[in-house]
């Protein structure tokens, strides 16, 4: 047994065991939120990584988080029924915009823009539903006066940091099955030149259709845990247009084609958004995304593979520019 | 095996192939010929699926496949190469054909394995004389590796049937030669019915049992080589212009 190995183990042991051992709050929350935003972007990555790119997966947050928060406030539905259903609803959203897309074909930019607009429309029916989910005000679900284990609300962040780490690696793990099976093949092919490889045999439709139903469905997961976790949602931060491109931004800067890479580009966006937070307090309000923006294009022109995805090309090949 | 009636297509008012029929019989290799734009690719591309025609039926092994998805065509037992090599460049060449016998064969709506994928892109790609090891890339291959990338694709599906586009444009002569023998060998070893459109018609004479030839949608000629390429409809739209071409193909087919 070599020493790489054991690498994953104990890193493994070590993020286990760290809120144990270092407790300030205000770092942990940051670890968090970088877990669970880290999961959303792997979750996205995995059709983005096969040129299907979907600026509509804040619709997919969104529905998670609000259908979850709304089931529970209204109806009293417990997130443990509550997330599963939300987890239908992104799926059957999902199935309703894709399909006619993929069936009709509707690719590339196309099919960017038509996930754009499902970002909008689920944007506009939260807030014009505004009696229900509270608008462009946010939500907050109730606060349980029973079990917090029933309501899924904890006040602990240990509790939290543990739920979080435990969903980031499921989504890893998730990432890498598909990284293996053969539809990987299929979805590059696909990527590549869907008539040949219908040629080769390729339900297209099919296998598109499921990995976005599998992204949706890791995306409406994330959007209900960051509900749960901060206990206040609103369009702006789990929904909408901005939330989509941010998700496209940090895959991107992070490296799209391995599995760390979004987790990379969490940890910068989140500590950018919260360097400008603390520097420069409401006046940066926004400037994220500036950034982000300004970011993005540097990015693509320069490091199409992102941070780490250029990081392990040049590990692998030493000596050879990358481009 | 295949039995192809009243086949139309229409893109808007232009009719690409005109109430074309015809027959392939098991274990046969049919030449198809004809001048650019005279519907061998459209024809081509009913059959596999890639669109449906406008009306008319394509039964094979007795059931109708007109108007089927490319991929359950496949499952069928329907394998095609394209006129331009498309190879996956993002995959190995052992992926390409790995791809294409996994889910040639069925893959992914259950009943076939992994193991049994790779057995049969090991098998392909020997076939056709392209090294079996994962990882060679498919950057590596010239015009006449990516012709048999693409056919080791089409094998690797299992067919019964397979649909061989313009295999030999952009070969020197020794390769088309090579690849000829190699559609041949195919058919000999494997079993496969073939139906070869093809350009170049000396050597596509020299191999075919059959040869159907086309002009603007319609079929004007079919039978053997030696008869077709001697009938003056075929010598007036197809070789008219080249009368030494002509020749050449009839001496070809006569060999």
């Amino acid at each position: 047994m070599s020493v790489r190995q054991f690498v994953p183990w104990i890193v493994g042991a070590v993020l286990i065991a760290l809120p144990f051992v270092y407790r300030d709050p205000y770092h942990l929350h940051i670890i968090i939120l970088i877990l669970i935003w880290s999961f959303a972007y792997t979750s996205w990555s995995m059709m983005g990584r096969f040129g299907l790119v979907s600026l509509g997966h804040g619709g997919f947050m969104g529905v998670g988080a609000y259908v979850t928060a709304l089931l529970w406030n209204h109806l009293g539905v417990s997130p443990w029924f509550g997330i599963p259903i939300a987890l239908v609803c992104a799926g059957a959203l999902a199935l309703i915009v894709a399909y006619p897309c993929f069936r009709f074909r509707i690719t590339g930019h196309y099919f960017a823009l038509v996930t754009l607009a499902l970002s909008g429309i689920v944007l506009q029916v939260i807030t014009a539903t505004r009696d229900y989910t509270g608008g462009s005000l946010g939500y907050t679900p109730d606060r349980t006066k029973g079990s917090h284990l029933v309501a899924l609300q904890f006040d602990d962040k240990t509790t939290w940091y543990l739920i979080a780490l435990g969903v980031w690696v499921a989504g890893l793990l998730i990432w890498r099955w598909v990284d293996r099976s053969m539809d990987r093949y299929a979805l590059e092919a696909i990527s590549e030149d869907e008539d040949a490889a219908a040629a080769a045999g390729v339900n297209v439709t099919y296998e598109k259709l499921k990995i976005t139903v599998i992204s949706a469905l890791m995306t409406a997961l994330a959007g209900a845990l960051y509900c749960q976790y901060q206990m206040f949602i609103s369009p702006d931060t789990v929904s909408g247009i901005a939330v989509s491109l941010q998700m496209v931004f940090a895959v991107v800067v992070g490296g799209i084609y391995v599995a760390l890479g979004p987790t990379v580009g969490a940890i910068i966006t989140i500590l950018l958004a919260e360097g400008l937070r603390i520097g420069f307090g409401t006046k940066a309000v926004g400037w994220d995304n500036l950034v982000y923006g300004v970011l993005l294009v540097v990015f693509i022109i320069f490091l199409p593979k992102g941070i780490l995805g250029s990081l392990l090309a040049r590990l692998k090949s030493p000596g050879k520019p990358q481009p | 095996m295949l039995v192809v009636n009243g086949l139309v297509k229409r893109f808007g008012g232009f009719t690409a192939v005109n109430n074309v029929s015809f027959k392939v019989e098991k274990g046969e290799i049919l030449g198809l010929i004809g001048p650019n734009g005279s519907g061998k690719s459209t024809i081509f591309n009913m059959l596999s699926g890639t669109f449906p025609p406008t009306s008319g039926s394509i039964q094979f092994d007795g059931s109708e496949i007109a108007g089927l998805p490319p991929h359950r065509i496949i499952n069928r037992g329907v394998g095609r190469t394209f006129q331009i090599p498309r190879p996956f460049r993002r995959l190995s060449i052992f992926e390409n054909v790995a791809l294409a016998g996994y889910y040639g064969q069925g893959g992914g709506s259950g009943g076939h394995s992994l193991a049994k994928a790779n057995e049969s892109a090991e098998k392909a790609l020997a076939m056709v004389g392209l090294p079996t090891d994962r990882d060679a890339s498919v950057d590596g291959l010239g015009a006449a590796g990516l012709k048999k990338l693409e056919l080791a694709k089409a094998i690797a599906t299992g067919p019964k049937l397979l649909l061989a586009d313009e295999s030999l444009g952009g070969l020197d002569e020794a390769e088309m030669d090579q690849a000829a023998d190699m559609l041949r060998k195919i058919r000999d070893e494997l079993g496969i019915t073939i139906i070869w459109v093809e350009h170049i018609m000396g050597v596509l004479m020299r191999v075919v049992d059959r040869v159907m030839v086309l002009d603007h949608g319609e079929k004007i000629s079919e039978g053997l080589p030696s008869v077709v390429s001697g009938d003056p409809r075929v010598v007036e739209v197809y070789l008219g212009t080249d009368a030494d071409m002509t020749q050449a193909a009839a001496a070809e087919a006569r060999r």
